[in-house]
């Protein structure tokens, strides 16, 4: 059966987008290059954070967090999050009062998620930091998700409830024939009314074909994992002044990223970790956890991601197509917007309105007039 | 260690040794990593060190590294004992670890010689104390005189086998039983291969001269063995096995398994080199053309780490790919690089003829490497069985990275060396991806654990 709507990228960003239109009936066609969840949405830190967003995107941030809250309701499976809060640390007198600037204007726009805690507060949650720390901003009710079963549980509600799933399809061609939308491909023809663009970190290339052109660059973040430790720490931690992303999994081992980018050979899709700049975090580790140094790192990897000049995603309509849609360019922290996308893109869909604050996501602001 | 040298050569075994040897012998400035204390390998473990009387029990095969090392030892060659290489890529940069120290050099060429590791075989109770690669006993043997206790059992399929069980004869250890899984229809697949493989017979007669003198001693070797499964509580208690139709148990705290040897390919894989499933030996290995060098511009493979062919084609092929180094970096020309590796290459290839015999004849059985039983335990670091396996391919995972995410299998301090094999023959099995297609672990370095401290020592000079 023809599809009402194609989706281009079985990510996460594309399956939850398939999962809340099949909620309401509407029948989706998810297209994937590869397999589902191959590149950011599989192999991301999995932080579900409010802490230091964008004030842009703030509203649809702390929408997603209540969704990843009640998880279990939407895709039958917790995704196996936890919620221990994340912190930002001030290591001196100037971060500290860099993080109260951000709590004021956090709280100026009219959300108290974020908040200032003292030194003590701190050490009662962190005990494990090294001495030198003054204080932190908070979320308290942040925290983290393993990514590819995430990408799992979102994929199979959304097959259970009749979303087609097609992995190898590389989209050659993009076209619109009259009154639909058709995908070509080595394995044939895909047709639908409406097109969506989850393609990550190929997005420009979907876009491209729509008559848009965005300064989309890919990037591969790199990230490193120890062997499993007794539990030590609850908290995300992060630092005012310092690239750093750092949690105890589940099973015990420290999820180490800091922003730092692999080399990436975008056409064979494959990366070289910079072990410069992995020596750089983990000094930045040693820093705040001086009593890790011993400990061993069992993997590290770079996912390929798509990064936006401002760093900010491009959600919402086509400005050139009719009935195309784009959610992608969510530059390193789309894995906590996810759940909302769905249902940002679902309601533009069908009811061409959306009741979150989307502007600022415009694709039109890298459209030159 | 300098940062830089125009020859680094990773193993010292046969093929490392000799490759070394060759280029330092041509002006080369060459350095030498070995994860191991002393040079040899896995062959030649020990060779300096060890005593007489345990040499002479080694065998003749043995005792030919002697010489290899010795020339090793009067050489210009810096040789780097405990070296772990964590680290390899295209750009030729290798992190290694030596003496607890973390580096990174660079080399004008590298040459992997990196040899062979056991094949991984899960089954029933494979994880269970008491049971052992006959490779690890073989190890203690060599390094440190150490002999299992009496009774032990032998079990599986390959001449490593054979071999050990006609040492430990000789060291006086009284075996309880050899298990002999080579199903009895190989000899039929290996007969084609026979009148090749004799004109290599010396490793035939050999082979025979072992399987008489067990038979002398009163071992029993039980032939067309399957459903090997190892039981106890806490350790090892007993092993039980079918024979002909008919169910059998031994008691035994000591069972030593093997099933074959294939290339290590870690840092082959971590560079980024091709690899090609090759159906004969089973395994996968490097894309290498006759000179050694891989699919990346100057790094070269020889020895069993670029497919298995034993110590003395190991030998030859360190000689012949240090000579393709020495000709990359213009210290020869092609003409004299083809001259002087034509001995080589000769017997090389009259050393090879044995090969497709003895592929044949210990070809494992697709049944058991599938892991038929559920409950087995495929993934020793996340312990992952089997079954969890076959459940994430039947939700939709058809091939090994994607499987891994899944269920954690070979996401462990190994590496995935000890399961990948396994899972993408569990995968094609099950209905997934073909070995082939399916592909194999992604590297994800580091290739050896690092510490945070030894990564924190490197590039003092990078600044946030």
């Amino acid at each position: 059966m023809k599809p009402d709507v194609l989706i281009i990228g079985g990510g996460l960003m594309g399956f939850s987008v398939a999962l809340q239109l099949v909620k309401r009936g509407t029948r989706c066609k998810v297209l994937d290059k590869d397999s589902a969840g191959r590149h950011a949405s599989g192999v991301n830190a999995g932080g579900l954070r409010q802490l230091n967003r964008h004030p842009a995107e703030i509203p649809i941030s702390v929408a997603a967090a209540d969704m990843w809250h009640n998880i279990e309701s939407l895709v039958d499976s917790d995704c196996d999050t936890r919620f221990p809060g994340q912190i930002r640390v001030a290591e001196n007198a100037e971060d500290m009062q860099l993080l109260e600037g951000r709590a004021a204007m956090v709280r100026g726009l009219g959300f108290e998620h974020e908040e200032i805690i003292d030194r003590d507060e701190l050490y009662r949650l962190v005990p494990a930091l090294a001495p030198h720390c003054k204080g932190a901003l908070i979320c308290r009710n942040d925290g983290y998700g393993r990514p590819f079963h995430a990408l799992d549980a979102f994929r199979r509600k959304a097959l259970s409830l009749g979303v087609e799933y097609h992995a190898s399809v590389r989209a050659d061609a993009i076209e619109h024939n009259g009154n639909e939308w058709c995908v070509s491909s080595e394995k044939g023809e895909f047709r639908a009314p409406v097109l969506v663009n989850c393609a990550g970190a190929w997005a420009a290339r979907v876009a491209a074909a729509l008559g848009e052109s965005v300064p989309l660059k890919p990037g591969a973040p790199m990230l490193m994992i120890t062997e499993r430790l007794p539990r030590f720490i609850e908290p995300v931690i992060g630092a005012a002044s310092r690239k750093l992303s750092f949690k105890q999994m589940q099973n015990g081992t420290l999820l180490i990223g800091g922003a730092h980018m692999a080399e990436l050979d975008f056409e064979h899709q494959t990366t070289d970790m910079d072990w410069a700049k992995l020596a750089l975090s983990a000094r930045t580790v040693m820093a705040l956890f001086p009593q890790l140094e011993n400990v061993r790192i069992v993997r590290t990897w770079a996912g390929i991601e798509a990064f936006m000049p401002d760093n900010l995603p491009v959600i919402g309509r086509s400005s050139r197509s009719p009935y195309a849609y784009h959610a992608f360019g969510f530059s390193a922290h789309g894995f906590q917007l996810s759940p909302v996308v769905g249902k940002i893109i679902s309601q533009l869909i069908l009811d061409e309105r959306t009741e979150f604050p989307i502007e600022p996501f415009n694709i039109q602001r890298f459209c030159k007039r | 260690m300098k940062d830089h040298y125009s020859l680094v050569i990773v193993g010292a075994g046969p093929a490392g040794l000799a490759a070394a040897v060759n280029a330092a012998h041509h002006g080369l400035d060459v350095a030498l990593l070995d994860e191991q204390p002393a040079p040899g390998g896995q062959i030649y473990r020990a060779i300096e060190s060890i005593p007489a009387e345990r040499s002479s029990l080694l065998g003749a095969e043995y005792q030919r590294g002697s010489e290899l090392v010795s020339v090793l030892r009067d050489s210009s060659i810096e040789y780097y004992p405990d070296t772990q290489v964590w680290s390899l890529n295209r750009k030729l940069e290798i992190g290694l670890v030596c003496s607890n120290t973390a580096a990174m050099i660079t080399a004008n060429q590298i040459l992997l010689a990196n040899g062979a590791m056991e094949r991984p075989l899960p089954f029933p109770g494979w994880t269970l104390p008491g049971v052992m690669n006959a490779g690890a006993g073989q190890i203690l043997f060599k390094a440190h005189g150490i002999v299992p206790a009496d009774g032990v059992v032998l079990a599986g399929s390959g001449p490593l086998l054979l071999l050990l069980a006609w040492q430990y004869l000789h060291a006086g250890v009284k075996i309880k039983a050899i298990l002999d899984l080579t199903p009895v229809h190989n000899h039929l697949r290996a007969l084609p291969y026979l009148p090749r493989a004799l004109l290599a017979g010396h490793y035939l007669m050999k082979g025979m001269a072992y399987k008489k003198e067990l038979k002398r001693a009163g071992i029993s070797t039980l032939h067309n063995i399957s459903e090997l499964r190892a039981s106890g509580r806490e350790q090892l208690e007993s092993i039980s096995f079918r024979q002909n139709g008919r169910q059998h148990v031994l008691e035994t705290e000591l069972l030593l398994t093997h099933f074959g040897v294939i290339p290590h390919t870690q840092l082959s894989r971590a560079a980024g080199c091709r690899h090609d499933w090759d159906s004969s030996q089973q395994c996968w290995r490097p894309q290498l053309d006759e000179w050694g060098n891989s699919s990346i511009d100057g790094i070269l493979i020889a020895g069993d780490g670029g497919g298995i062919g034993g110590a003395r084609t190991a030998e030859h092929a360190g000689r012949l790919a240090a000579l393709e180094a020495l000709h990359q970096l213009a210290k020869i020309d092609q003409r004299q690089r083809d001259r002087l590796g034509r001995k080589d290459r000769k017997w090389m290839r009259e050393d090879l003829h044995v090969r497709p015999f003895l592929e044949a004849f210990f070809h494992i059985p697709g049944k058991l490497l599938r892991v038929p039983d559920d409950g087995t335990i495929v993934c020793r670091c996340e312990e992952v069985t089997a079954g969890e396996i076959r459940m994430a391919v039947a939700n939709g995972h058809s091939d090994s990275n994607q499987v891994k995410f899944q269920t954690r299998c070979g996401m462990g301090p190994c590496q995935g060396r000890q399961c990948a094999d396994v899972v993408e023959n569990i995968i094609a099995a099950t209905g997934g991806d073909s070995i082939a297609r399916g592909g194999h672990y992604r590297g994800r370095p580091p290739v050896t654990p690092l510490t945070l401290g030894q990564l924190a020592s490197l590039y003092p000079e990078e600044k946030e």
